[in-house]
Formats: structure tokens, C-alpha cells, sequence
């Protein structure tokens, strides 16, 4: 078939919400996309169990233990689901984790920040997933099939992560002097990071936006950040603490709340390798792989004896 | 085809805009463990249906890691797993010849038979 | 209040807690993501099992004792977990044959111990008992995987037998509330040892000869390890007493 039939084969499936499967054709850039934006997501969840993992062993109860313990291996989960759907475009899981490992491909900024008080867990599953939550929703959506139906089953788990956050903040909240403070600390350190998950502004972009287009996004950073921004002021009242942001302020005209700007140079900086925790995070994945070297290798050898003898049985 | 990719999303960090420090060690694993399908029948009556895939080294371990990763909420009741290698999958481009031949023979759905009421349920 | 049935059954909370919480250090550091959601695993069906127990013992303790209160507010010498399962992770070879170790051990006294007659203590056993099945399993099949592997996993196998094995004994001597209160360890030791020799026979690993073996774990007489794990588990309850998580 010639290409330009191929291509209007594409373009009509994507204008009449047809998700395009691993077999079908597709151009190269947008399987590129799709390889870069999923396997990105799935770095994104492995590294994200390390600020949470951090503080397993110090849960304060029995029962916020196993809710940690839970919820990180979900992440875990989310990441293999993830890397699978990406697997599906050629591109293998070892390809993938190499690139993170030696630093090419990136993961979400956020994970590069420490957690330094039980409190930040309440907040990192307030915010962070929350935040996640609003891209992963549309994400449902997108227009690649294995990535959508990743993202449906791991909306349907994320679900308890969120709520099991802010509930744990709530406790905070209701405490001792000291846990307001730890609770109002933490939702002050992790606030503009979240508000930074959403990636830059809209205005930053002048040319045509492919991913829109291709409907592998399906809302602007804007539009998302805007709707976090407005659901959170309400849910921190619940709280009876405050958000760090002198310009919050109601906006009739918009019917949004509007905001203070964010601080972009730190965005980039946490982007490009300077956060408080971007050498850490590496390290300890690196550390986990080259530890596990030997066990892969282990486990490879064995299973390749077995059906040599099998096989040898057999004849 | 022109492609600009402008905006940078969740997850989603452009390669060209990445520093830091980069320690230059992209060595793939020699030992990748082999990729497998994973099928789960979430209870009695309903077919396997697929939910995705995982690595492991052999069958045994493909069931016990689907397990471990796909049914953390007991969605299933039975699992089958099976080497992607194995599977072969039709051509989309010849989805035409395939499927669409099905499309004019109505004789095989039940709705094209006029029955009179009185012969009840069918 | 009996006593020796108190200690007994926070015997059994405190072996699950520990190896639970040695089994979570894993969280996020496995050897591949596959097996890191699998040790996981195993870590939470041991701290629920561990909830049981001293949500059980809490009850025979009555007052205002609770299983946060048991689990983050006793001391090192009052742990009684058995030195075994406080040993620290190693590599994944030490991980899964502690495992393997501890599973196979709790396989045959949770047998037991669902016959138990107080009801309670029978009822969890009977519950854990699936768990435990698959734990000594999926342990198993790790102990003969790595053992018959390639050279350095056999290698690292035999070092890690040699760290491990002189805790093995004190599983089968019985402290004085097992005895008591408790099922005769001392009749499993036949069972679990013919159950580790076949492991290690399809693993090509030996099993040692005779070795001294430690104990002290039952009656609060731990390894340096354990004031280091309570540490940690314990920091945010003794920091702030008396508050609510």
C-alpha cells in the first residue's frame, strides 16, 4: 500500500477515536512519541517508590505500614504495566532501563525531591498522585491502545493512593501541635513541585502541538494545572491548612482560582540533574540492577539447563 | 510529514532539553529474561482475557510473576501464560480479507429469523 | 490471664513483624521488578499475619494494649522472635534462603497449630497457612535456581548457607511458653530437615555439617541486629508519645 494511503488510514483512525494497536501501521515519529512518553511514565513510577520506600520501615503503625508497603508495590506494578505497553513498539524493557540508568532518558522532576518527614507521605499521595491522577484520567483516553489500557487498570488502582493521602494528612491535621506543623511543612515543600508535574506553560509553545494532534495528549499542562489548582484550594480547607501561595485568589471572571507564577528556573534545574535528590535516585536504581546482576544471570541459566535436559530426555 | 513536539507533559521530559550527568554506561543486559503473555480469567464462567505481559524464565515462574503482578486484587482465578515468541498474530492490512467476508453472512446471527410469538424464547 | 500463651502468640507477632520488616528493605531495590512486587508480597502476608497475632495477643492482654502499642512500644529484650529472621538481608541469595528457611518452618507449625486449642490462634494459623504454602514454594524454587545456577550464584548459595544455618537450631528448642502453650517444636525438626534436604539436593548445595547453633531470639536475647530494626520501626511512636497516626 502506498504510504500516503497508509498515513490516511492513520489520520482517519485517530479523527474517529480509534485507537491504534501494536500491529497497525503508524509513522515513525508517533510511535517515537509514544516509546519516549511511556517508557518516561514507567521510569517515572520505578523511581517514584524510592521517596516512598524511604520511609516503610519508620511507618509510624502497623496499619500505615502496610498501606506504604501497598502502595509502592503498586508502583511497581504501574511501572511493569507500563513498560510492557511500550514493549509493544519494539522497544525492549532492558533498551528502556538503560537509558534511564546512564541518565539519557528522563523521568518526572518530582521524584528528584527528598521526603524527609512522615508527613511527606500524606502529602507526595495528596499532591503528587493527585496530580498524577489528572494526567493519567485523560490518559485513558489516548489514542494508543496498550498505553490506554495500562492506564485504565492503573487508574482503577491509583485511586486508593490519592485518598489514602490526603486521609493521612487529615490524621495529621486533627493531631498534636507538632504533627500540624509536620503536616503544613510538608504540604508547603511539595506544593510547587506539583504544580511544576504539569510540565511548562501553554504559552511557551508556538508551533503546532503533535501530541495533541495525534491525541496521545488530550488536555493542555494549562488546562490540567488549572483544574488541580482549583481542586486542591477546596481540599486543604477540609485540612484547615493553607496552600504556600499569597496569590491564590478566586477569579470571578475565570471562575478559577488564579496563582502565583512558578519557579521556572528551578524546574529546569531539577530537569537537567540538579535537584536535591536526582544523583540519589539514579544511584539507588543502578546500584538495585547491578546488584541484581547476578541473579538475572542466575535465573537465565537455570531455566536454559533445564530445557536442554528436557529436551535431551525427550530425544 | 513535519513534526513538531512542543510541549513537554508529565513523564514526558525532551531529550534535547536533559543534562546532568549522564555516567555513559548503556550496556543492555546480556541476560534479559524472555518476555511473556499473560491471560487471567477474573472467575468462573468468563474467558482469559489478556491484560498484558511481564519477563520471566520459565513457565513456572511466568505463572507465579502474573500472579505477584496482575492479580494483587484477586482479579483472577486462573492464569495462562505463554512466550510472546510464540504468539502469531494476523496482519492488520489484511483485516479486509479476513473479517470482512463475515460481514454479509447474517444468516449466522440468531436476530435473522423471524419466529411468530407463539414458539416463545429461542 | 495466661501468661505463657500471651508470650507465645506475640513469639509468633514478633518472628512475622521482623522478617516483614526485613523483607520491605527490598521495596524498590529488587534484582528485577518482577520479583521486587514478589518479595514484597511475602513481606505484607507477614505483616498481616503479624496484625493478627498481636491484635490476638492485645485481646488476652486486655487493659489498653493494642498491636501498635505491643509492636512499637517493647523493648529489644522483650522481642521474642527467633534470631533467625532478624539476620540482615544480604544479597538475594541470603533473602530468599532465610525465606526459604522461616517458610519452611512456619509451613509445618501453622499445620499444627490449626488444631490449636485456642480457637483464635488456630483460626490465623489456618489463614496464614495459604500463604505460607506459596511463600515456601516460590522460596524453593529460588534456593534451587540460584544453587544450580551458574558458578558465582552456587557460590554466593554456600556463603550464605554458611552465614544462616547456625540460626536454623533455635527454631526446633523450645522456650518455655512453646512449651507451655505452644505446639513441640522439637517434632518438626525431622520433617523440615528432610524437606531441606531435598531443596538443597535438587540445588546441588550440601548441608552443613554439624554446626553450633545460636539461640537466644525467644527469650530476648538477640543478635546487635535487632536494637537497629526496632530503631527504626519504633522512631515516630517513642518520638511522639501518645500520638495518633
Amino acid at each position: 500500500m502506498p504510504l500516503q494511503d497508509l498515513e490516511k488510514i492513520f489520520e482517519d483512525k485517530i479523527e474517529n477515536e480509534i485507537k491504534i494497536e501494536p500491529k497497525d501501521w503508524m509513522p515513525d515519529a508517533y510511535r517515537k512519541t509514544n516509546i519516549r512518553q511511556i517508557s518516561q511514565h514507567a521510569h517515572s513510577e520505578v523511581v517514584g517508590m524510592l521517596p516512598e520506600g524511604n520511609w516503610i520501615s519508620r511507618a509510624p503503625s502497623l496499619k500505615r505500614k502496610a498501606i506504604l508497603i501497598a502502595k509502592v508495590q503498586d508502583e511497581a506494578g504501574h511501572g511493569l504495566y507500563l513498560y510492557s505497553s511500550a514493549e509493544t513498539l519494539g522497544s525492549s524493557r532492558d533498551e528502556m532501563v538503560a537509558d534511564l540508568h546512564s541518565g539519557k532518558a528522563k523521568y518526572s522532576s518530582i521524584f528528584n525531591y527528598p521526603s524527609l518527614t512522615w508527613a511527606d507521605m500524606g502529602a507526595i499521595g495528596w499532591l503528587v498522585d493527585g496530580a498524577a491522577i489528572l494526567n493519567q484520567v485523560m490518559l485513558c483516553r489516548t489514542s494508543y491502545g496498550p498505553y490506554a489500557r495500562a492506564m485504565v487498570r492503573i487508574c482503577k488502582e491509583e485511586s486508593f493512593h490519592q485518598r489514602q493521602g490526603f486521609e493521612s494528612l487529615l490524621v495529621l491535621s486533627r493531631g498534636t501541635d507538632e504533627q500540624k506543623a509536620m503536616c503544613q511543612d510538608a504540604i508547603n515543600r511539595w506544593w510547587w513541585p506539583s504544580l511544576m508535574m504539569f510540565g511548562p506553560r501553554d504559552s511557551e509553545s508556538t508551533n503546532s502541538d503533535q501530541s495533541m494532534k495525534w491525541k496521545i495528549k488530550r488536555k493542555t499542562n494549562d488546562e490540567l494545572r488549572q483544574q488541580f489548582v482549583d481542586m486542591a484550594v477546596m481540599q486543604v480547607k477540609v485540612l484547615g491548612m493553607t496552600l504556600p501561595d499569597p496569590y491564590l485568589k478566586w477569579n470571578e471572571e475565570r471562575k478559577h482560582y488564579d496563582f502565583g507564577e512558578i519557579n521556572w528556573d528551578e524546574f529546569w534545574n531539577v530537569v537537567k540533574g540538579n535537584g536535591p535528590c536526582n544523583k540519589q535516585r539514579l544511584a539507588a536504581r543502578n546500584k538495585a540492577h547491578d546488584e541484581g546482576a547476578w541473579v538475572r544471570e542466575a535465573a537465565i541459566a537455570y531455566a536454559e539447563k533445564k530445557s536442554n535436559q528436557n529436551k535431551q530426555e525427550a530425544a | 510529514m513535519k513534526i513538531h513536539i512542543s510541549k513537554y507533559y508529565y513523564g514526558d521530559i525532551p531529550e534535547e532539553k536533559a543534562g546532568g550527568f549522564q555516567d555513559q554506561k548503556s550496556n543492555v543486559d546480556k541476560n534479559s529474561w524472555p518476555l511473556w503473555e499473560v491471560f487471567v480469567r477474573s472467575k468462573q464462567g468468563l474467558d482469559h482475557k489478556h491484560v498484558g505481559s511481564l519477563h520471566a524464565t520459565d513457565p513456572v515462574m511466568a505463572i507465579e510473576n502474573a500472579r505477584d503482578v496482575y492479580t494483587r486484587r484477586q482479579e483472577g482465578v486462573s492464569i495462562w501464560v505463554v512466550e510472546s515468541k510464540f504468539i502469531t498474530a494476523s496482519n492488520p492490512e489484511e483485516a479486509g480479507e479476513l473479517y470482512e467476508p463475515a460481514a454479509d453472512k447474517i444468516y449466522r446471527h440468531p436476530t435473522f429469523y423471524e419466529l411468530p410469538d407463539e414458539v416463545g424464547h429461542m | 490471664m495466661n501468661n505463657s500463651l500471651i508470650d507465645y502468640v506475640l513469639h509468633l507477632a514478633d518472628n512475622s513483624l521482623i522478617l516483614a520488616q526485613r523483607n520491605a528493605e527490598w521495596c524498590g531495590h529488587g534484582p528485577i521488578l518482577e520479583q521486587d512486587i514478589a518479595i514484597t508480597n511475602i513481606s505484607l502476608d507477614l505483616l498481616g499475619q503479624s496484625r493478627n497475632f498481636y491484635q490476638h495477643a492485645a485481646t488476652l492482654i486486655g487493659n489498653d494494649a493494642t498491636e501498635d502499642s505491643l509492636a512499637y512500644l517493647r523493648t529489644e529484650r522483650e522481642f521474642k522472635n527467633c534470631l533467625l529472621v532478624e539476620q540482615p538481608n544480604g544479597d538475594w541469595g541470603q533473602t530468599i534462603l532465610r525465606q526459604f528457611f522461616f517458610s519452611a518452618y512456619q509451613f509445618l507449625l501453622y499445620e499444627k497449630l490449626q488444631a490449636h486449642k485456642d480457637e483464635q490462634l488456630a483460626a490465623i494459623a489456618a489463614k496464614a497457612l495459604k500463604e505460607v504454602t506459596y511463600h515456601m514454594r516460590w522460596s524453593s524454587e529460588w534456593v534451587i535456581r540460584l544453587g544450580d545456577g551458574t558458578t558465582e550464584s552456587h557460590e554466593r548459595m554456600t556463603k550464605a548457607i554458611d552465614e544462616l544455618w547456625r540460626y536454623t537450631g533455635e527454631l526446633f528448642m523450645a522456650a518455655d511458653y512453646e512449651k507451655k502453650s505452644g505446639i513441640d517444636v522439637s517434632l518438626l525438626k525431622d520433617v523440615w530437615m528432610k524437606k531441606v534436604e531435598s531443596v538443597f539436593e535438587e540445588a546441588t548445595l550440601s548441608v552443613p555439617e554439624k554446626t553450633f547453633m545460636q539461640n537466644g531470639g525467644k527469650t530476648g536475647v538477640h543478635t546487635e541486629h535487632l536494637g537497629y530494626i526496632l530503631t527504626e520501626l519504633q522512631y515516630l511512636q517513642r518520638t511522639y508519645p501518645g500520638a495518633e497516626w
